[in-house]
């Protein structure tokens, strides 16, 4: 990231400014996932759950595919106001003036590196608006939550699952 | 397993689903009208339909019962707890669990059962005029509501993780209590915040609910109460809103429900909701304010031996100490329990991503958590959250997060870092977005002195919402009296957490249960022309 962007992001400004435009544009409320924003969640499920993801990239792919639908069904459990909300976030961070900011002019959420995408998490998450604070939490509880709520990912944390028999 | 709430269903109790009407149904008549099926509505529902009244019961989520309860997160969270058990404060700084199904709350609770202490109760008395209410007083209805939930001393050891507080709180001199719990033949699995899948939990919905069921009162799931229509000082009818089958979307049919008496039991934040919505008389303002949280900060440790949270009861032991260190009105004190931890819980709420945090979440079984439940509501400063109505008509809930919260989380976070090293932790962190985890308790103390404790970094949550309909000895400072009657509207009830005028400093659900019993045997008495019940 050059300096320039880091600081903008990093200010959140130009964040706050979008995600009311956002609002705007997506008053219509909740929908099935766009393509482009598919892309920005896998990217994002890349980065959070980098380590806990396999290496080999067809495997990965596929786990961070089941990680985006998994995140589908979890919102669509969430509250009308909030699935607003998060359709207002996820419009800011596809559409290209967000998507600019975030990971740089020219640049696809599909084309941007783990370390990319990190570093952009990582400047929502220690910025000092509040609304962009709020916007890495949701993006971390969606993509965890959506993680280990399935049975696969167990064995790698030493989980056994739920007592099994006499039931 | 049987499941007693499937053979009634099928013995012929009167459920009706209401994501499967067709059509409108305005032809529901009942003496009394009971909303939400939580402590307050399930205690109601059994002590009025006993008395020989007709009760219908409202609740917004579904019916679901042993056989349903799979534990696991994934299907539990959706369907039993209220938005996917991600309901936020307005700034989303404050995550809340609370359930949303029948039993409310009491099917997904931990079973921790404690009286109203008598400290609160004095409180009350001095600051909102309720004499009516000590320990002494209520004493034979915390009695009643013990002996039919079976709420007894767990005779079963701790697990490992309630250990570390146990042996953490010994090592430094600070006292312990082992927590009651209402179950009966429990298997001491670990999984109650999924809902108990072998009956032990003496939840409202395996007890109050069927009983009252048996008497032949109707209960109405996945129904929303939307509004009480009254003329003058009565209320003459509960409009509901159909969901459909998700629980989330209205299905456009409607429900009128008519009755003699309503109690409104939707806990602290349908309560409140329900009233503003329905814009019953608040001269002061007072619904939806003081609305508390218990709020929550959590300190994580990875202990030398296997912890294995996630395995049984979830909530054994208790540190009471942190509560009695200053005037109850000083700077708050704080109750220390252990958490439960399975995966999807305990991954979103932990801090961090990508290989910090699967560090983390490999030594997932060696992983301890404590909580320290901040007693808001009794400092001047601390004067809790405010329930208004958001854009869709539906409950936000604002709550501030001032110097006086943060100055007590601090000493919690300190307070259960130096418990869980005197247990033989390794690692110790607060849940907290800067905190860079400890290996010693000095190096706890120092690094926790001066961590920068604000929303959205230092992780905040809560499991128990009380207050914002609050009882008072007139309507210059409560909404409803001592009994949980309304001042204005004569034949509406408030019985649910939402009566209490601060938050109590131990979790609720037996405080609700107590006060309910009584008000809901004053109430049948009342609406019967009998005497009062001989309890005082």
């Amino acid at each position: 990231m050059n300096g320039a962007r880091r600081q903008f992001v990093r200010t959140g400004l130009a964040g706050g400014l979008l995600l009311s435009f956002c609002g705007w544009l997506n008053a219509a409320g909740a929908r099935p996932f766009a393509v482009g924003e598919r892309e920005m969640l896998a990217a994002i499920a890349n980065a959070l759950l980098d380590g806990a993801l396999p290496s080999e990239r067809e495997a990965r792919r596929r786990l961070v595919e089941q990680t985006v639908d998994a995140i589908g069904t979890e919102i669509a459990g969430l509250a009308l106001a909030t699935q607003k909300e998060l359709g207002e976030l996820f419009s800011l961070m596809v559409l290209a003036p967000g998507r600019m900011i975030i990971i740089g002019v020219g640049k696809s959420w599909r084309s941007a590196s783990v370390a990319e995408v990190a570093e952009f998490l990582q400047s929502w998450r220690t910025s000092r608006l509040s609304l962009l604070q709020s916007a890495y939490a949701a993006l971390h509880d969606l993509t965890f939550g959506a993680w280990y709520a399935h049975p696969d990912t167990w064995e790698a944390i030493g989980y056994p699952g739920p007592p099994r028999g006499y039931f | 397993m049987n499941d007693p709430i499937r053979s009634g269903l099928a013995g012929g109790w009167r459920h009706l689903d209401a994501s499967l009407l067709t059509r409108n149904l305005t032809t529901l008549e009942a003496d009394v009208v009971i909303v939400g099926s939580g402590a307050g509505g399930g205690v109601t529902a059994d002590l009025l339909s006993a008395a020989g009244l007709r009760v219908v019961l409202v609740e917004e989520g579904p019916l679901r019962s042993s056989a349903d309860f799979k534990m696991r997160e994934a299907d539990a969270y959706p369907e039993l707890y209220q938005e996917s058990a991600a309901r936020k404060t307005s700034d989303k700084a404050i995550n809340i669990l609370q359930g949303r199904c029948v039993g409310g709350s009491t099917t997904v609770n931990w079973t921790s059962s404690f009286r109203t202490p008598p400290e609160v109760f004095d409180y009350w008395q001095r600051r909102f005029g309720l004499r009516q209410l000590s320990s002494t007083a209520m004493s034979s209805w915390f009695a009643v509501m013990e002996s039919k939930l079976s709420v007894r001393a767990w005779e079963t050891p701790p697990n490992p993780n309630n250990r570390v507080l146990a042996a953490g709180s010994e090592q430094l001199g600070i006292a312990t209590g082992s927590i009651r719990r209402n179950v009966k033949g429990c298997w001491n699995l670990g999984y109650c915040g999924m809902g108990c899948p072998t009956n032990a939990k003496q939840s409202m919905l395996l007890t109050t609910i069927p009983a009252a069921l048996a008497r032949g009162a109707t209960l109405c799931t996945r129904l929303r109460a939307e509004r009480l229509r009254f003329v003058g000082n009565r209320i003459s009818a509960l409009e509901c809103l159909a969901l459909q089958a998700d629980g989330i979307r209205p299905s456009g049919r409607r429900v009128q429900l008519r009755a003699r008496h309503f109690v409104v039991a939707a806990g602290a934040i349908g309560s409140p909701a329900l009233l503003l919505r329905s814009g019953v008389p608040d001269p002061q303002r007072l619904l939806g304010s003081r609305t508390f949280l218990h709020p929550v900060v959590i300190s994580a440790a990875l202990m030398p031996d296997r912890v294995d949270a996630y395995a049984g009861a979830p909530q054994s032991i208790y540190s009471d100490h942190f509560l009695h260190q200053a005037p109850i009105d000083g700077p708050l004190g704080f109750k220390l329990e252990a958490a439960p931890l399975h995966p999807v819980l305990y991954a979103t709420t932990l801090h961090g991503f990508g290989e910090a945090h699967v560090r983390l979440m490999r030594e997932f079984t060696h992983a301890n958590v404590l909580l320290a439940l901040l007693r808001d509501g009794f400092h001047p400063e601390s004067r809790g959250g405010q329930v208004r109505l958001g854009s869709d008509g539906l409950p936000v809930l604002d709550y501030p997060l001032g110097e006086t919260i943060w100055e007590a989380a601090r000493r919690a976070l300190l307070a259960m870092a130096e418990i869980q090293f005197a247990a033989g932790a390794r690692w110790v962190s607060p849940v907290h977005e800067a905190a860079p985890g400890y290996t010693s308790w000095p190096e706890a103390r120092k690094g926790i002195a001066e961590l920068p404790l604000k929303p959205f970094v230092c992780r905040v949550v809560s499991a128990h919402v009380m207050g914002g309909c609050a009882m008072a000895d007139g309507a210059q400072r409560g909404v409803v009296d001592h009994r949980g009657r309304h001042f204005w509207l004569e034949n509406l009830s408030v019985h649910d957490g939402s009566v209490f005028p601060t938050s109590l400093g131990v979790n609720p659900q037996l405080s609700i249960y107590g006060l309910t019993a009584r008000n809901a045997s004053l109430l049948a008495a009342d609406l019967l022309g009998r005497p009062p019940p001989l309890i005082p």
